[in-house]
């Protein structure tokens, strides 16, 4: 499997390390029902069979988190991006 | 041509083969000496040799010969070399014959021609399928102490050398446009025009020579023999540089997908297995990750045997297998050779073996009509021929004498005979279209299954998508090579095809041969006969899993290459079923077997994993320190004076040299992370449980992290050197889990914030120095570069400064409860620093000490380390609940709040001593309380953290215990089970020594 990093290039998925859902977002702390919003985010993920954004460090190159886009039944890499907009 | 009269070898041709005779070869076969020729296999060797008894099979022991000429081969497995080099179940058809070769035969005692377990055969009843699950179903204690040992020592294959491999391997990346899998005739038209076109060209065979089929059959292209076309065409493959030829090169599986067609393949390069031991600087073997963006799948196909009574008989081989022997090997495989085909390819072995003179009993073939120029060419070589006949039976204690023809009217007959070419048809080699979860389609027109689902980018051309005549395999090689190199954006031009001689290959399936009370093997390697899957039939085991799983079928070594579609058609008639309506099992990578040797490449031993040095490493090795592993880190454990050997008493003098006066501790594996930035404080009050934003510059603060889920993940410092700029400590484990946590935090929870951050682990190194002593010998030793005074560097002060010209930084943080510093200084200095140190406090009697000193001195002061931080803690767990700020979230605030984590039923951090002093405690026993009966239902906690406590004369320990901060002066049981250990404890504050922290403060 390879990850077209987009500051080092196509590169060894061995560079990489994996994190999981890219949507995980942080619920807001100060919700009333924070508790509840908070133990869903953690845990209950999504596990779909087919394409997944999910995020990946490249742990052996630019430190970067990069959010991709894989396809979990063939490990066909779909696309490439960042998890957040950059300014 | 007539064999050649030669002592050794009587059954070697003169004249014929790839094979240089110019280089004889001698090697070993269960201790008698042979020779063989450059070019040889094991198997062409010995049966050039006239060796037909090879092995004793799995289940039965019954004799077996050489069934094939290919890495397909299940019966020819023996032990190559000795000593730690010995190799087991090596398929003699596919290892390179070399000078000095020492093999052996497997699975047989006390020899291989008489065998005191072939008397399994008679016990067969209790050998059939499933006879795992009957057999030996009670009492269960039976299975360890009587089956399984009975078992291992009748059945089985070779036996491992049980000594380290003193050979390496080595791992190694290749890309290219094309990989061209196979270089039999369509690898080799599909590599020419891919080549011609100027794309990226990998040719891989298993074989050490290319040329596949060419090189055992007599064909003829453009005039030419298969074997001269072959060596023309490497000629022009070689001359140019775009072309990687990987001989000796197994694929052995297709990986993940890419959107462009390109696929990641694992492939297994053969690189010294040729030679007695490898060449210097030469590994053994070589895998390869090969990234194709355009694959040709030319692997070729397998004859099927056909399963009749004693279907195993030495001297009974593939007719593809006869031919090889014959046109490649210059081999005859007996003297008295007979047929038994139900296809037009098979018929070219009679003509074969006839134009090597051997003497021919008769062709058998199956079907009733074949095409009159096969009776023709019969006629010429004189030979009998039966048509619409089967042969039923085959006989001869340790290689065949007579087999049993039931011809076409039914009655039957004998033929003496000692070699039996069989051919069933062929099944196409679709493993590797399947890796990635394709599936196999059958085909009636050649009955066998074929590609269906081929992975994007990957072209399946000549024998391995069915077609099975040269022509085609030629044509579809060349038009898939021009394809792929186009899809890579090369430009090719049409080429003119060679022309061949035409080929007949009609054929009819014929799996099973009825009649005979002789056992009918479907699956050689495994001894599975048609018996076992007709039983598997009746018992209800009738799908190809069940099949497979309930009889074993398959499931060898050999991964049922010759086996599983004769197994499927079988169950397929006995249950009535379409062949299709069955389908068929899946392979997985790897195609043949790969040591695991292969896949570990260089790293082995300590070359597991990187070993990292500190720069004072050099000094604490003069300095006689023994090391340990933490992390990727090598850290001195203790330092022994002359004379010492108990590492107990070296510990304990560290540990009260540093008490009584000062020591020094190289603590440069600590993680750090430089981390700047406007919003730096904020950033780190999000990621740690406390304040920070209020530390002032120039002071340090302990710090904890928790997961999102509420768990702490990790502890440190950090220290304000200037304003906006940080450095934090981590431990040593978590350094670079630490910083992928930060990065995240940074670059996906909060990329807002301005902050930037890395790490500066290896750039700095740091000593602690502690003990009563340490500002005395800092003052000494830092002079006026920083007064270090309690007034001017107070506990948890922090300062970056110019020391001897080179930048420093001092922090007054303790882990050893002691007045304490840690120097940094860049890592290009440790050395220099750590031997002024030791020069600056010999007045004092400066030690080193080593992290076991350093491990007893936070027990004793109840610090928390990775024993206790072991991802199942919770801050309130580790007593430092109190430290969450109420003032602020951080990352896992919100669950660590959640119910499971504040019952106060957890286990809580406490201390504890035995009850009587002279006892030792064990880290991991378990609590229980007192009385209470050893069950994991009792279960009160665990003991993390145990020493020997210089200071109190008796060990000490940590632990979490239920309630633990309630229990102050209660007994409980310490108890290890596993140790040995069953200690009576008093559970006590987990601050040993000095709780009020006078010491460090002073």
């Amino acid at each position: 499997m390879r990850i077209q990093c987009p500051f080092c290039g196509e590169r060894d998925l061995s560079e990489f390390a994996y994190l999981g859902d890219a949507d995980f977002r942080r619920p807001d702390p100060a919700a009333p029902d924070a508790e509840t919003r908070f133990f869903e985010a953690v845990y209950l993920r999504d596990n779909p069979a087919g394409p997944h954004d999910e995020l990946w460090y490249h742990a052996s190159g630019c430190r970067s988190w990069l959010r991709v886009t894989r396809d979990t039944r063939t490990h066909e890499i779909l696309a490439v991006g960042f998890p957040a907009p950059r300014s | 041509m007539k064999p050649a009269t030669h002592d050794t070898q009587p059954n070697r041709l003169a004249g014929a083969g790839l094979i240089d005779r110019s280089r004889p070869l001698s090697f070993q076969f269960d201790g008698k000496r042979y020779t063989g020729y450059d070019g040889d296999t094991l198997a062409s060797a010995l049966l050039a040799a006239g060796v037909r008894l090879v092995g004793r099979s799995f289940k039965y022991h019954r004799p077996r010969g050489v069934l094939t000429a290919g890495s397909e081969e299940p019966n020819a497995l023996v032990e190559l070399r000795g000593g730690a080099r010995r190799e087991a179940n090596t398929r003699a058809t596919v290892a390179e014959l070399f000078d000095g070769l020492e093999a052996r035969s497997q699975n047989r005692w006390p020899s291989l021609a008489f065998d005191v377990s072939a008397i399994n055969s008679l016990f067969s009843p209790i050998f059939v399928a499933g006879f795992y699950y009957k057999t030996f179903m009670w009492p269960a204690s039976f299975w360890e102490k009587l089956y399984e040992p009975a078992i291992r020592r009748a059945a089985g294959l070779g036996r491992a050398s049980r000594e380290a491999d003193p050979d390496s391997c080595e791992k190694a990346h290749a890309f290219c446009d094309v990989l061209i899998i196979g270089a039999g005739a369509a690898g080799l038209a599909a590599a020419l025009c891919a080549v011609r076109s100027g794309a990226r060209v990998i040719l891989c065979d298993e074989d050490f020579r290319l040329g596949g089929r060419l090189n055992g059959e007599r064909h003829e292209i453009d005039g030419m023999s298969g074997a001269a076309w072959t060596r023309q065409v490497e000629a022009e493959l070689r001359a140019i540089p775009e072309v990687r030829i990987l001989l000796r090169t197994t694929v052995f599986g297709v990986y993940d997908g890419g959107m462009s067609g390109a696929h990641t393949f694992g492939a297994l390069e053969r690189v010294s297995d040729h030679f007695p031991i490898p060449p210097a600087h030469q590994p053994r073997q070589r895998y390869w990750k090969i990234v194709a963006k355009r694959t040709v799948l030319a692997a070729g196909a397998v004859e099927r045997p056909i399963v009749f009574g004693g279907n195993d008989r030495p001297g009974i081989m593939l007719a593809s297998g006869v031919r090889t022997y014959l046109n490649r090997f210059g081999v005859i495989p007996g003297r008295r050779a007979t047929l038994f085909t139900t296809s037009d390819d098979g018929w070219k072995t009679a003509f074969d073996l006839a134009s090597a003179g051997v003497q021919l009993a008769a062709i058998i073939d199956a079907r009733a009509a074949v095409a009159p120029v096969l009776l023709d060419a019969a006629r010429r070589i004189d030979t009998r021929v039966l048509l619409g006949a089967q042969v039923v039976e085959a006989s001869g204690a340790r290689g065949l004498q007579r087999i049993t023809v039931r011809e076409r009217a039914g009655q039957l007959s004998h033929v003496q005979t000692d070699t039996l070419a069989v051919s069933g048809g062929w099944n196409p080699n679709v493993a590797l279209c399947t890796h990635l979860g394709g599936r196999a389609r059958w085909s009636e027109t050649i009955a066998a299954f074929v590609p269906g689902d081929v992975p994007r980018g990957m072209a399946v051309v000549g024998a391995a998508s069915g077609s099975f005549s040269l022509q085609e395999a030629l044509r579809q090689g060349a038009a898939a090579g021009a394809e792929a190199a186009e899809a890579t954006g090369f430009r090719t031009v049409q080429q003119a095809e060679p022309h061949v001689s035409a080929e007949l290959s009609a054929a009819l399936p014929l799996w099973y041969v009825s009649g005979s009370k002789s056992k009918a093997f479907v699956d050689f390697q495994h001894d599975v006969t048609r018996a076992d899957v007709a039983l598997a039939a009746r018992e209800g085991f009738r799908s190809v899993e069940l099949l497979k799983r309930y009889t074993t079928l398959g499931m060898a070594t050999d991964q049922g290459k010759t086996s599983s579609i004769n197994g499927h058609a079988i169950m397929a008639a006995l249950t009535e079923r379409a062949i299709p309506e069955l389908g068929t099992t899946t392979s997985r990578p790897p195609y043949t077997p790969v040591a695991i040797a292969a896949f570990a490449g260089g790293h082995r031993g300590r070359h597991f994993k990187p070993t990292r040095l500190t720069s004072a490493h050099a000094w604490a090795e003069e300095r006689g320190a023994t090391f340990m592993e933490a992390g990727d880190w090598l850290r001195a454990q203790w330092f022994a004076a002359p004379g010492e050997t108990d590492w107990l008493a070296i510990v304990t003098r560290e540990v009260k040299a540093v008490r009584a006066s000062v020591g020094v501790c190289d603590v440069s594996t600590l993680g750090k992370i430089d981390i700047q930035g406007q919003d730096a404080a904020v950033f780190l009050d999000r990621v740690y449980i406390n304040l920070v934003s209020t530390l002032p510059v120039g002071k340090v603060r302990y710090g904890l992290m928790l997961r999102e889920d509420g768990l702490v993940l990790d502890d440190g410092t950090s220290a304000h050197l200037a304003p906006h700029h940080y450095l934090m400590s981590t431990t040593t484990a978590n350094a670079a889990k630490v910083m992928r946590h930060l990065e995240h935090a940074r670059q996906v929870l909060w990329p807002e914030l301005d902050v930037q951050m890395v790490s500066v682990t290896e750039q700095w190194a740091q000593f602690a120095v502690a003990g009563p002593n340490a500002r005395h010998l800092l003052a000494r030793l830092l002079d006026d570069a920083l007064d270090v005074s309690n007034t001017a560097f107070p506990y948890l002060a922090c300062a970056e400064f110019s020391w001897r010209g080179v930048p420093a930084r001092l922090f007054r943080i303790s882990f050893s409860g002691e007045l304490a510093y840690e120097l940094a200084v860049p890592a290009r200095y440790g050395d220099a620093t750590v031997r002024a140190i030791m020069a600056a406090g010999g007045d004092f009697g400066v030690v080193p000490y080593g992290i076991e000193a350093l491990n007893i001195m936070r027990i004793e002061k109840g610090h928390v380390t990775g024993n206790e931080l072991n991802g199942t803690t919770t801050a309130t767990d580790l007593g430092l609940g109190r430290m969450m700020s109420k003032k602020k979230d951080f990352i896992g605030r919100v669950l660590s709040q959640r119910a499971g984590l504040t019952d106060p039923y957890r286990p809580a951090l406490i201390g504890i001593r035995p009850a009587e002093k002279s006892q030792r405690l064990y880290a991991g026993a378990h609590f229980l309380n007192a009385g209470a009966e050893v069950s994991l239902a009792n279960d009160q906690g665990y003991v993390t953290s145990v020493a020997y406590s210089p200071m109190l004369g008796h060990w000490i320990g940590l632990g979490l215990l239920a309630r633990g901060q309630e229990r102050m002066g209660e007994r409980v049981r310490a108890h290890s089970p596993t140790r040995g250990g069953d200690v009576d404890v008093e559970v006590v504050p987990s601050v040993f020594f000095d709780p009020e922290g006078a010491r460090l403060q002073s």
